[in-house]
């Protein structure tokens, strides 16, 4: 006999369900909402120019050719290299900051690295005009390519604006997303974890390789995803070094564009419906390509977590 | 083989307390030694002295002498003490990123052993020793967090004389466990006596009866008897450990 028991629940907690529910439920629909949106408004675009519209280099407003290239090369390629700079510094300072820093030191500093995110990205743009460009234009890209100028990346005029600037300032921006998490992810780590590596003989490098990375990668991946979508969307400040010339270089030195910077600068002069609808679906793009890139992080990290066969970590 | 231990005038601090007094003893070879005492004694304190993991632990303080085997630990570096003297925690830490097998050559690996066939062969021999291998010989590619609780403790067992210790030490290595679990372990740690130096803090003075050769009675940080077990459970010298032990305090 088998007789499903119900507990009766409250009218309140009935109540609260549902308007959690459709809370976030309104989540799902914006989201799709907007999808369709930009969609729809992009559709002259993608009739007029089918796939070619991703594959095409060519962004020339006046003989109304569209080819959205350069764009996604751009905002790939500044992503990829702030996350190359930032991941490995913004780990290092929470690895200082959470197992190597005395208690006081740890607070400022954690603090100083948490402001630095605060700061807004204009700021950070002007900082990158006057101070960032200048300087890799007269010692970083020349000194460079003087000593690593057989590898392409590295090759041509030193501008300052372009592809280089626009990665470095990025990963400015999101180090200290990456830190803060990874810090916050390694401070849950259960001491008895570290008191095992160290009974064993670990010195604190192989305690924080064997008993605290470990513990801590799921969530430090979920940084590294989280600095990754702000570079992705992140307008104001590449805009202001990045250089904005559609064109695919191979060199790190020369000028580029990313979507974001593309849609913000020419939104404005956009003066008759295939440009505009061009630029949505730019638009579009960039927000396909996040979604992508963050369901694939997600399915990277469900892979990592698993680990040995019985212990999930997640 | 065991390693003798001698401890004399040992103070230690936590914070602003001062957890330990002054210890002075001798912690023979080969042997079963029980620290019983109730909590915040000390006990705990102590044996995290011996492997000075204590302080790992930021705002603690020592001083006084630890002799091990003639050498004193204060002049070694903590990291190869830890390796001839392991430990074992109260509630079993296993790796959980770790297999079963991973566990147990953990600390054999940070020795810089990478040879798969001695790992192997490590493995097998410690999880024998401790009385696990034929529970999980296989599944030893499956986490160790996949093990009941007293299988777990048995891993860390495991995974704490794989790198060959002289001295374990126990710190209330059963509190956590069910009594069959329990059983287990104290088994073990009889069957182990004879090559190690054991020294287990326990609030179970029954477990201290059974299965030490020694106990000590820590009382607020300083050290009232220390003897062979039976005498101390039959015929207690000082009236405090009459009185702890008879059940009046503690």
């Amino acid at each position: 006999m088998s007789k499903k028991r119900r507990f009766k629940t409250s009218l309140g907690d009935q109540f609260l369900r549902l308007v959690t529910f459709l809370m976030a439920f309104s989540v799902l629909v914006l989201m799709a909402w907007m999808g369709w949106q930009m969609f729809d408004a992009a559709r002259p675009s993608i009739h007029t120019f089918g796939f070619g519209f991703i594959t095409s280099r060519v962004w020339d407003p006046v003989k109304e050719q569209f080819g959205a290239l350069p764009f996604i090369y751009g905002t790939l390629m500044t992503s990829l290299l702030a996350l190359l700079l930032a991941a490995p510094i913004g780990l290092g300072v929470a690895i200082f900051l959470n197992e190597m820093a005395e208690s006081k030191f740890r607070a400022v500093i954690g603090f100083l690295v948490e402001m630095l995110a605060a700061i807004p990205s204009v700021v950070y743009g002007l900082w990158g005009i006057f101070v960032l460009a200048p300087w890799l234009r007269e010692t970083v890209e020349p000194g460079l390519a003087k000593w690593l100028g057989f590898v392409p990346l590295f090759q041509g005029t030193p501008v300052g604006f372009g592809m280089l600037a626009g990665g470095l300032i990025l990963a400015m921006m999101i180090l200290p997303t990456i830190a803060a998490i990874s810090r916050e992810v390694m401070a849950s780590v259960p001491n008895m974890q570290r008191e095992a590596a160290l009974a064993l003989g670990a010195t604190k490098w192989e305690m924080i390789k064997v008993a605290v990375l470990p513990y801590a990668k799921t969530g430090i991946m979920g940084g590294i995803m989280l600095g990754l979508g702000r570079a992705l969307g992140e307008t104001m400040a590449v805009t202001m070094v990045i250089g904005n010339r559609p064109d695919i270089l191979p060199s790190l030195f020369a000028p580029a564009y990313s979507m974001a910077a593309v849609i913000a600068n020419e939104f404005t002069e956009a003066t008759y419906d295939l440009y505009l609808s061009a630029l949505v679906e730019v638009g579009f793009i960039l927000f396909g390509i996040t979604l992508v890139l963050n369901f694939l992080a997600r399915l990277l990290v469900w892979s990592v977590a698993r680990g040995p066969k019985g212990g999930n970590l997640v | 083989m065991g390693q003798t231990l001698s401890v004399r005038k040992l103070e230690a601090w936590y914070g602003p307390n001062k957890t330990l007094k002054g210890i002075n003893m001798e912690i023979e070879a080969n042997h079963v030694t029980a620290i019983i005492g109730p909590s915040g004694c000390g006990k705990s304190t102590f044996v995290r002295c011996i492997n000075r993991m204590h302080e790992t632990l930021p705002g603690t303080k020592v001083i006084g002498e630890i002799i091990l085997d003639g050498e004193s630990i204060y002049d070694q570096d903590p990291v190869a003490l830890r390796k001839t003297v392991g430990m074992v925690f109260q509630k079993p830490n296993p790796f959980p990123s770790m297999s079963i097998f991973e566990n147990v050559v953990a600390g054999v690996r940070l020795n810089g052993q990478r040879n798969k066939q001695n790992l192997q062969a490590i493995a097998e021999r410690s999880l024998r020793m401790a009385a696990l291998w034929d529970e999980v010989k296989d599944r030893l590619n499956y986490s160790g967090i996949s093990l009941s609780g007293g299988q777990q403790q048995r891993l860390c067992i495991a995974r704490a004389l794989a790198v060959e210790p002289a001295v374990l030490l126990m710190d209330e290595p059963a509190s956590a466990l069910d009594p069959i679990a329990t059983t287990h372990i104290e088994e073990l740690i009889r069957q182990l006596r004879d090559n190690y130096t054991i020294l287990i803090v326990t609030h179970n003075m029954q477990q201290a009866a059974r299965i030490a050769d020694s106990t000590a009675f820590f009382l607020n940080g300083e050290l009232v008897e220390h003897g062979a077990t039976s005498e101390i459970f039959t015929n207690p010298k000082d009236k405090r450990t009459e009185d702890y032990i008879t059940g009046r305090f503690g």
